[in-house]
């Protein structure tokens, strides 16, 4: 589903991200974890175009992120993203936020974009907050909401950028139990995040990253058994201490 | 102060001199209403094609910007009634069938309307990058192309954010008009320094002057409080999630 080959990246004279390959295969759920600065929100937004990336190619579906005629408004529309600060419309409420990429990209009537809306703030449990405006709601509530805004758009895979980093402690889980609940329906995800339990659960890869390059991609048990790399050894020697 | 000559004919005038103030008021504020619309709808797009990626668009919105804001005022009304249609021909081919009152008015309003298009694109591009980055890059990844993120998610909050100073700009605005009296325009303060030359009643006339312009730059403060107030998003507050 995505298939990301041999990506570099530059800051200008600061590389960013060194020759990192990994791929998501349909229904699979891989976990990027990594220190901060590792590079692994740069390479998760690299998938959708949101960071362009100078060389390497990325495919999604198929489609070339990083060709000069890709329709990247049509291709972003089909990969859902969650992002660490929720990033709601502040000006729509909660159903606007859901409907208002449903209408104005995939035209579908209000009457339908507001049906589908409606359903998913069911299935995240926020259906009594859809007149409420984003300011209105919880650090929780508003993330749940951004899951509903990017499944409103019925995506083939969902990138999730650190969504429980900017959540107080006892919100955590219930953005987490939305995303376990989306990872068993077998949906195409990859996540970056610090939550080693989350990863444990429902992922089947883990991705490590340091220093903007991908240092192991194994199936989860081998990671979290015996990762192959000091790296790695060390960084979940410092996370799962607490 | 004797009120009674506001009621004294002008000489040579078709009514008294309370009459030729509230005309002088009727220019001021049509000039200001259409160079108002015309720097809003040319600030607004300047000001987004600042905080686009196109380096040629942002370095266009720069100079554009640096050229209104740069030159004084009194200096760009002489600029535009006497300089520019002497540079490019078909300006003065049209300048010469205009009356001298439309040849005034439609150039206190071209001038007006650049100088405070400058200024409100300097707040149009400030608004958009006062949002976080994160609501530029939520509006494509939901697969909103680049005008419809601008369209529907930037420009609603970034006009809401710049309120207040725009605010101040349109009060600006209001008061800039006297400068039309420069190239003639026989706008609010013309009128008052005419009642002065003629009747010796600076004080009056001038004190009348004084209170119009408070009245209406105040109108002008509470209208956009209202819309403020009207467009304010629940729960939000500027700056922070």
């Amino acid at each position: 589903m995505i298939a990301i080959n041999n990506i570099s990246k530059w800051y200008g004279g600061f590389r960013v991200l060194t020759d990192c390959s990994t791929a998501v295969a349909k229904g699979e759920v891989v976990v990027v974890c990594g220190p901060s600065g590792s590079g692994k929100s740069t390479l998760i937004k690299c998938v959708n175009a949101l960071e362009p990336f100078q060389q390497g190619e990325i495919t999604v579906d198929g489609v070339s992120v990083g060709a000069k005629d890709t329709d990247l408004p049509k291709l972003r529309a089909r990969i859902g993203m969650v992002f660490q600060n929720f990033e709601l419309f502040p000006h729509l409420s909660v159903m606007e936020n859901l409907t208002l990429a449903q209408i104005k990209v995939l035209g579908r009537t209000p009457e339908a974009a507001t049906a589908k809306g409606a359903a998913l703030l069911e299935r995240v449990g926020l259906a009594a907050h859809a007149a409420k405006f984003p300011g209105q709601l919880s650090g929780g509530q508003q993330q749940r909401v951004a899951i509903a805004r990017a499944l409103a758009m019925d995506p083939i895979a969902m990138l999730f950028d650190e969504p429980t980093s900017a959540l107080d402690p006892e919100m955590i889980n219930e953005v987490l139990d939305v995303m376990v609940d989306l990872a068993k329906e077998g949906m195409t995800m990859m996540v970056v995040t610090h939550e080693m339990g989350f990863a444990r659960k429902v992922a089947h890869r883990v991705v490590f990253m340091d220093k903007g390059e991908i240092v192991e991609d194994a199936p989860k048990e081998d990671f979290f058994g015996k990762p192959r790399s000091e790296r790695a050894q060390l960084f979940l020697s410092k996370i799962l201490q607490h | 102060m004797k009120l009674d000559i506001f009621l004294q004919q002008v000489p040579d005038g078709d009514g008294t001199w309370w009459q030729s103030l509230a005309s002088g008021l009727q220019w001021t504020l049509l000039v200001a209403l259409l160079a108002w619309i015309m720097a809003f709808a040319l600030g607004s797009l300047v000001g987004v094609a600042r905080t686009t990626d196109k380096r040629w668009l942002t370095r266009l919105g720069d100079t554009y910007v640096e050229l209104f804001r740069n030159i004084p005022l009194l200096v760009q009304f002489f600029l535009w009634y006497f300089v520019v249609p002497g540079l490019i021909p078909s300006v003065k081919v049209w300048v010469t069938t205009l009356d001298p009152t439309q040849h005034q008015l439609v150039t206190a309003i071209v001038c007006l309307g650049f100088f405070t298009s400058a200024r409100i694109a300097e707040q149009v591009r400030s608004g958009i990058q006062s949002l976080a980055r994160g609501q530029r890059n939520a509006g494509y990844a939901v697969g909103l192309t680049q005008v419809q993120t601008y369209r529907f998610v930037l420009l609603p909050m970034a006009y809401r954010i710049i309120i207040p100073p725009l605010t101040s700009e349109l009060m600006n605005l209001i008061k800039n008009t006297a400068v039309a009296y420069s190239i003639g325009l026989t706008e609010l303060f013309f009128r008052t320094r005419e009642m002065g030359e003629m009747t010796f009643r600076y004080f009056e006339a001038f004190a009348a002057a004084t209170l119009i312009y408070i009245v209406i730059s105040m109108a002008a403060n509470r209208v956009m409080a209202f819309i403020e107030r009207r467009v304010a998003v629940p729960g939000y507050i500027a700056g922070s999630h």
